[in-house]
């Protein structure tokens, strides 16, 4: 029998190996698996449901546990307790779920516990855009619990990364031992394409573990650096396994315990969030389109870097000289690169009233050019290219 | 005490059955209501053979002061309000998934304040109507699971509001997945029916007991094929001084796999084989509102519907005998509680 707890390495008999037309919600389920994934708790939200509904066939078939819970907040809360007793646990959901995971999520950074989280994102505020494409929970997704944190999120923009880039957000979980987001979108997640599968591809990470065993007196420190410096990342001892653990949302210290004091907040929350910030550079991915020669820069992300990518073409073809540079991690924002980018015309189109364009100012340190919809239908190229010939 | 026995001789307590029957509107009646105001119209999405509009019309035009109806995420919600049209010509708030009884709540406080404070029409812009009663129709996924805190708050609290579940079994808005109100064994598409799964594995939720538990004035199970008996609850849950909530069975062909037309005849066989009793617990005390005279057995409902159409292989007997023994027991518990009172229409 096959153990709830996350696989050593790639399990080979459970990974959907082959070639597939399948929907990018069906591939990131298959991306979770392939990763290790054996435990879903969630709540069904269009257009995420079909992420539920496979895992509900799925994870039985791998030895794998399929709950559904009775809201959002039940379904994040589950998958911090799964991983707590050292299962790769992932729950996915859509706008008004993604607003009620909140509090957990900051719970999940809290107490380090990896997981991943799905959103494929509609239109909204709250029920919105059901059925209909959005990617307006960009800054959710980086502020949307209350508190100082920081997170991985990705922008998958095909069912081929709605696979890769959900593997990639257990490995980043694990290794980083935080809440990892996948910051899909309905048309991404709803669209079918060619998913390449190919057990050799996939890599594993696991978290770190405590060297010393769980015998009497083993002292170990699972919220400490334990020498790895000011950003390490703590080993991780699992629940029932025989070591004392403490884990709670309450400030702790090294030992889980909780301290409420402000040097402690100082030291403890900077550490959680310096072990994400200062190891950016492993962490952030970027595509570069034909950037080199552009005066002009499309920077785009999900869906939408797909049509700023026919955009890219048609404006090559009337002699425009315009590059792309799609996220692939929303956050950590790749912020120096945009920077290095500060003398070309940017233009940001997304789906939403604005809201990568304004990190993309942060960075570039001038006003950007944006094209937006508000959500229900996907930005056509020809309205980016619209904005490239005014900008031209 | 009079009670029934479990095969259904239901000779002592059929000779206490109470016939001061309260007038109920009839079918006349409701339709001239139903012409007046238009509360509810159609033209709606709901599907052919959708149970809800005919629950939503039979309450609405019970009522004939005015009404707020609060509605959360649910079939009921996305379907009748599709823009730029509406089904309702009554003021209608919806609100998210998990909060129509809170909001309920803050509009029945906001009207009793005002009220209280007396204020005129020129205060307010326009003129508050001497009563005006709050209902609120949510499904099962809004009521059962992610609305059950603020519904038992609401009940705590004591607003005066009538909460309408229709319970159709599963998330039937976003695709059938199952909820806590779906029966054992029912294939759904989070607890589909293959090698490792016979359905869903758990017991339904009885949130009819968990509303009496809060001790409000009225609380009762309704099903749309007994419509004077709906109709009756409903008169009854909105003369309650106090919170009330209904909790009415409403069949959906999509998701329990039927044909359109037998929406009404599968929710008769849930209330005649016993599956879904109906009864009413006013001020605490428990009264049968249907007794059947010969129960039939539970299968004759379950065979009606694909979702169950696995237990009916001859390999899963003992799962169909298991059933029936729950649906027994669970019928014999309630018959108890209304010890002999039977109050039919």
């Amino acid at each position: 029998m096959r153990k709830l707890l996350a696989p050593e390495g790639v399990d080979r008999e459970a990974v959907l190996a082959g070639e597939h037309f399948m929907t990018g919600d069906d591939a990131c389920a298959e991306g979770a698996i392939a990763a290790g994934c054996r435990f879903y708790a969630g709540y069904p939200i269009t257009p995420s449901s079909e992420i539920a509904e496979r895992m509900a066939k799925r994870l039985p078939q791998v030895g794998g546990v399929y709950i559904q819970m009775e809201d959002e907040l039940a379904s994040m809360a589950a998958i911090i307790g799964a991983s707590c007793a050292g299962a790769k646990a992932m729950t996915a959901t859509s706008g008004p779920g993604f607003s009620l995971m909140q509090e957990n999520i900051g719970l999940a950074f809290m107490m380090e516990a990896p997981c991943v989280v799905v959103d494929v994102q509609r239109g909204g505020p709250s029920t919105g855009l059901p059925t209909l494409l959005g990617q307006s929970d960009m800054m959710q997704a980086r502020f949307g619990s209350h508190g100082d944190y920081a997170v991985i999120a990705y922008a998958p923009a095909s069912p081929q990364e709605m696979f890769d880039l959900t593997v990639k957000a257990f490995n980043m979980a694990e290794r980083f031992r935080t809440p990892v987001l996948v910051m899909a979108d309905e048309l991404v997640g709803h669209m079918s394409e060619r998913v390449v599968i190919d057990p050799d591809k996939i890599e594993i990470e696991r978290r770190p573990r405590p060297e010393a065993k769980p015998a009497e007196g083993a002292r170990i420190l699972p919220f400490g650096a334990n020498g790895r410096g000011e950003n390490g990342v703590p080993p991780m001892p699992l629940a029932g396994e025989g070591y004392r653990v403490h884990f709670t949302g309450l400030t702790h210290d090294e030992r889980g315990y909780p301290q409420i004091d402000p040097e402690t907040q100082e030291r403890m929350i900077r550490r959680k969030i310096r072990k994400i910030w200062d190891h950016r550079d492993e962490i952030v991915e970027y595509e570069e389109v034909e950037l080199d020669d552009a005066p002009i820069v499309l920077v785009a992300y999900g869906s939408t870097a797909r049509a700023a990518l026919r955009a890219l073409r048609l404006a090559r073809e009337r002699g425009l000289r315009v590059g792309m540079l799609r996220l692939i991690t929303a956050w950590p924002f790749p912020g120096r690169k945009v920077e290095e980018l500060k003398d070309r015309e940017l233009i940001v189109p997304e789906v939403n009233a604005g809201q990568m364009a304004r990190e993309v100012e942060r960075w570039a340190r001038k006003p950007v050019h944006r094209v937006n919809r508000l959500g229900g239908a996907p930005i056509a190229p020809e309205e980016i290219l619209q904005k490239i010939e005014e900008v031209a | 005490m009079t009670v029934t026995n479990s095969n259904g001789n239901a000779d002592s307590a059929t000779a206490t059955i109470t016939r001061a029957v309260p007038r109920v509107k009839t079918l006349k009646e409701l339709a001239a209501q139903e012409e007046r105001e238009k509360r509810f119209q159609g033209g709606h999405s709901l599907c052919a053979g959708c149970s809800i509009p005919v629950m939503v019309r039979s309450v609405l035009n019970t009522i004939d002061i005015p009404v707020v109806v609060v509605n959360a995420t649910g079939c009921l919600e996305v379907a009748t309000t599709r823009y730029p049209t509406t089904a309702w010509n009554v003021p209608w708030l919806h609100v998210a998934f998990e909060n129509a009884a809170a909001a309920a709540s803050g509009v029945e406080v906001a009207f009793r304040v005002l009220k209280r404070k007396g204020r005129t029409a020129q205060e307010l812009g326009f003129e508050l109507p001497g009563e005006v009663r709050v209902v609120v129709f949510g499904g099962d996924g809004g009521t059962y699971d992610i609305g059950l805190q603020a519904l038992s708050g609401a009940l705590e609290r004591g607003h005066r509001f009538t909460y309408i579940c229709y319970d159709n079994e599963a998330y039937m808005n976003t695709g059938n997945q199952r909820s806590g109100a779906t029966p054992p064994l029912a294939h759904t598409t989070t607890t589909p029916v293959g090698r490792e799964s016979l359905g869903k594995l758990q017991q339904r939720k009885d949130l009819t007991e968990i509303a009496v538990a809060h001790h409000v004035p009225y609380v009762a199970q309704a099903s749309i094929s007994h419509w004077q008996d709906l109709v009756r609850k409903v008169e009854a849950a909105l003369r309650a001084d106090g919170p009330s909530f209904l909790n009415v069975l409403a069949p959906c062909q999509r998701g329990w796999g039927y044909e359109p037309c037998l929406t009404v005849e599968i929710a008769r066989l849930a209330v005649e084989t016993r599956f879904w009793p109906l009864y009413e617990v006013v001020e605490g005390e428990y009264r049968l509102n249907a007794l059947p005279k010969k129960p039939k057995p539970v299968s004759e409902w379950l065979k009606t519907q694909k979702r169950f159409a696995h237990l009916l292989k001859p390999e899963n007997r003992h799962l169909l005998d298991e059933l029936q023994l729950q649906v027994d027991r669970e019928w014999e518990k309630l018959l108890r509680r209304c010890e002999g009172r039977v109050l039919e229409v």
